[in-house]
C-alpha cells in the first residue's frame, strides 16, 4: 500500500487518463491539493478524461471531493469525466459527494464603505434613543415596584435585600477600605509633597478633606461598587436569562423586577452611601497616618485643621450623590442582564457594556452634580 | 478506509472510574467492533456518559484500559486524536461565537493545511451530507433550531472523517419525526463513511431502528450486550425493567 498520495496523469492524443494512487484522505490534504491543482492544465486541454479510481488505497470526503472536483472541472467545458475502476466501498462515499455543492451560492454584494459607516451611525443613534428608552422603562419599572411596596410592605422581599446586602455592602468593606486608604494617602502625600515649595503645607488638610469628602470618596467608591457588584448583576441576571429562569419567573405570575431587579438596586442604594462614608473615613486616615509619618504634622494638628477646613455642608454634598449613583449602576447593571441573548459571547459583551456605561454615567452624574451644588452655593 | 488491522474499534478492559467515595463504572469491560452501531443504554445517572467521556479522556479513570484503533488512550490531551473520533455532545456544543461554517472548519483549520477555498467547499459538503443547506452556513449557532444544532454538530463532528463517532444522545429533545431523520442520517453517514458509531441513547426507536448491537449498563457493568433481539430476551433484572416496562412494552406493541 502506498502511504503518499499520487496522481498520475497520463495523456493520450486529446484524451486524459488520471490515475489517483494511494490515500486520499484529510491527513494528507496538502499534498493533494498541489497534485489536483498540477493536473489542472492537462484537464482543461484534454478532450476527453478518464478517472481511474483503483489505485486508491484509503479515500474520505475530502479526498473524494478533490476528485470530484477534478471530473466538475472536466465536465464544465463539455468534457464529461468517465469514472472506472470505483472500489465498491467507496462508491458510495463518491456518489453522495456527487450531490453537494451543486448549489452555488450567490456571493454578498460588497457593501458601499460610505453607505456602511452611514449604516452604522444610523444604527448607534437608533441604539443610544434605545438605551435611554430602556434606561427610562426600568427607572419606571422600579418606581411602580416600589410604590406596590409601599402600598403592601409586606411584599418586600426582605431575605433577597438582606442577602444582596451583605454581598455587596458587608463583603465590599475590606477591599473599599484598601483603596480608599491608599488613595487619601496619594492625595496627602501629593499636597504635602508640592505645597511644601510654597510653605502651604498646611492647606494640604483642606484639600485632603475637601476633595474626599466632597468627590473623591463617593466618585471611587461608585466605579469600584459598578466594577464589583454590576457586573455580578449583569452576569447573574444575563445567566438566568440564558436558562429561561426569568421567563420560568413571568410564567409563575412574578414579575422579575419585584424579585430579582428591585431587592438588587435597593441593596445597592443602601449599601453605597454607607460604603462611600466607611471609604471617606478610610481617606481621611490614610491622609492623617501621611501628614504624620511625612508631612510631620501631629494628628491633634491634623484633626484640629480638618475641623476647621470643611464643614458638615461638604459632607453632605458626597454623600447626598451617592444613592443617585447606586441608582444609576444598579438600573444598567439590571438592564443590561435582562438584554442578555442566547450565547457565552452575550453575556460577556453586555457585562462590559454594563461595566463601561455604568462608570460612565456615574462620572457624567458627579459633573452633574457638581454644577447643581455650585448653582445652590453648597 | 485503512484495512481493519484488528475487529474492534474500541477495547475496554476492567475500566475503574469514581468520584469521591462513590464508584460510577466498576471494572467494566467492553469491546466495540469496526464498523458497527453500538448503542449504550442505562439507568439516567447510571454511568453511560461517564463511561464515554472516560473513553474519549476528559474523566481520569482508577484503573483499566482503553484502548481506541489499537492505541492505548492514557488520558493527556493529544491534538493526533482529533482524527481518531468526532463528539456530538448533547446540547450540540457548538462555539457560540463562531458560524456555523466557521464550526465545521475549526477542526480542519487546526489540524490540516489547507486553503481556504477548499476549507469552505468541505464544510458546505459536510453541511449538505448532514441535511442542512450552504445558505445555513452564515448562522450563528443561537439561531438554530434544536434539530438544526445537532446536525451542525454532526458536520463538525465529522469534518475530518475520524473512523469513530460518537453521540451523547442524539435525539434527545428532537420530535419524533426530527429524530427518525437523525437516525435514518447516521444510518447512512455511518454505511458511506464507514462510521463505528458509539451512541449513549434512551431512545428505543433508535435503539430498535438504527443499532446493530446495544449495550445495557446496570450497577456499574455492561449486563448485556448484543442485537436488540437478545437483549429483549435477556434475563436481567433491571434489562427487563428497561425494555419491558409500560412504556417500552407499548412502543414495541405499536412498532409490530
Amino acid at each position: 500500500m502506498n502511504s503518499e498520495p499520487l496522481l498520475l496523469a497520463t495523456p493520450s492524443g486529446d484524451a486524459l487518463e488520471l490515475r489517483p494512487e494511494g490515500p486520499w484522505i484529510a491527513a494528507n490534504v496538502a499534498k493533494l491539493e498541489t497534485l489536483s491543482r498540477s493536473v489542472g492544465v492537462d484537464v482543461d486541454r484534454s478532450r476527453a478524461v478518464t478517472l481511474d479510481m483503483s489505485g486508491i488505497s484509503a479515500l474520505d470526503t475530502l479526498g473524494a471531493w478533490i476528485l470530484e472536483k477534478l471530473s466538475r472541472k472536466a465536465a464544465s467545458s463539455g468534457r464529461p469525466a468517465e469514472i472506472v475502476g470505483v472500489a465498491d466501498h467507496f462508491s458510495g462515499l463518491l456518489e453522495e459527494v456527487r450531490q453537494v455543492n451543486r448549489h452555488t451560492l450567490a456571493p454578498a454584494a460588497a457593501p458601499n464603505p460610505v453607505l456602511l459607516r452611514l449604516s452604522d451611525l444610523g444604527k448607534s443613534t437608533v441604539g443610544a434613543r434605545e438605551d435611554v428608552a430602556i434606561f427610562l422603562q426600568m427607572l419606571g419599572a422600579l418606581f411602580m415596584a416600589v410604590i406596590g411596596i409601599v402600598r403592601r410592605p409586606r411584599s418586600l422581599r426582605l431575605t433577597s435585600l438582606v442577602y444582596q446586602l451583605n454581598r455587596i455592602g458587608f463583603q465590599a468593606i475590606p477591599i473599599v477600605v484598601l483603596i480608599t486608604f491608599l488613595i487619601g494617602a496619594i492625595i496627602a502625600q501629593q499636597g504635602f509633597f508640592h505645597f511644601r515649595r510654597f510653605g502651604a503645607e498646611s492647606y494640604t488638610v483642606d484639600m485632603v478633606g475637601i476633595l474626599v469628602l466632597r468627590e473623591l470618596g463617593v466618585l471611587i467608591v461608585a466605579i469600584m461598587v459598578a466594577g464589583r457588584s454590576g457586573s455580578a448583576y449583569t452576569a447573574e441576571l444575563g445567566s438566568m436569562k440564558m436558562r429561561e429562569e426569568i421567563d420560568a419567573l413571568s410564567t409563575m405570575g412574578l414579575d422579575p423586577v419585584d424579585v430579582l431587579i428591585l431587592p438588587r438596586v435597593a441593596a445597592l442604594v443602601i449599601a453605597l452611601p454607607i460604603l462611600a462614608f466607611i471609604g471617606s473615613i478610610a481617606a481621611l486616615y490614610g491622609g492623617g497616618l501621611v501628614a504624620q509619618f511625612y508631612g510631620d504634622m501631629g494628628p491633634a494638628i491634623y484633626i484640629a485643621r480638618l475641623h476647621e477646613a470643611i464643614s458638615v455642608t461638604h459632607f453632605e454634598v458626597g454623600i447626598l450623590k451617592a444613592p443617585f449613583m447606586a441608582l444609576v449602576i444598579g438600573i444598567v447593571a439590571c438592564s443590561e442582564g435582562l438584554r442578555v441573548k442566547g450565547s457565552a459571547e452575550s453575556l460577556g459583551r453586555q457585562t462590559t457594556t454594563s461595566v463601561v456605561k455604568s462608570i460612565f454615567l456615574v462620572i457624567v452624574l458627579d459633573g452633574l452634580f457638581a454644577i447643581f451644588f455650585a448653582s445652590i452655593g453648597m | 478506509m485503512p484495512e481493519p488491522q484488528d475487529e474492534f474499534a474500541i477495547r475496554v478492559h476492567d475500566l475503574v472510574v469514581g468520584f469521591g467515595r462513590q464508584t460510577v463504572l466498576d471494572h467494566l469491560s467492553l469491546d466495540v467492533r469496526r464498523g458497527e452501531i453500538l448503542g449504550l443504554v442505562g439507568a439516567s445517572g447510571g454511568g453511560k456518559s461517564v463511561l464515554m467521556r472516560t473513553i474519549i479522556g476528559l474523566i481520569p479513570r482508577r484503573s483499566g484500559t482503553i484502548e481506541v484503533m489499537g492505541r492505548p488512550i492514557d488520558g493527556a490531551h493529544d491534538r493526533s486524536r482529533a482524527a481518531i473520533w468526532g463528539i456530538l455532545f448533547q446540547q450540540g456544543a457548538l462555539f457560540s461565537s463562531l458560524t456555523v461554517r466557521q464550526n465545521v472548519q475549526f477542526p480542519l483549520r487546526e489540524n490540516l493545511l489547507l486553503s481556504q477555498e477548499l476549507m469552505d467547499e468541505i464544510a458546505i459538503a459536510k453541511l449538505e451530507m448532514v441535511g442542512l443547506r450552504a445558505q445555513d452556513g452564515d448562522k450563528y449557532p443561537s439561531e438554530l433550531s434544536g434539530g438544526m444544532t445537532k446536525r451542525v454538530a454532526l458536520a463538525r463532528a465529522l469534518a475530518l472523517d475520524p473512523p469513530i463517532l460518537f453521540l451523547d444522545e442524539p435525539t434527545s429533545g428532537l420530535d419524533p419525526i426530527a429524530a427518525g431523520d437523525f437516525d435514518a442520517l447516521i444510518r447512512t453517514l455511518q454505511k458511506t463513511l464507514g462510521l463505528t458509531v458509539f451512541m449513549v441513547t434512551h431512545d428505543l426507536a433508535s435503539l430498535t431502528t438504527v443499532c446493530d448491537r446495544v449495550a445495557a449498563l446496570a450497577d456499574g457493568r455492561i449486563v448485556a450486550i448484543g442485537p436488540m433481539r437478545e437483549l429483549l430476551q435477556s434475563e436481567h433484572p433491571w434489562v427487563r425493567a428497561y425494555f419491558h416496562g409500560k412504556r417500552s412494552q407499548m412502543l414495541q406493541h405499536e412498532m409490530r
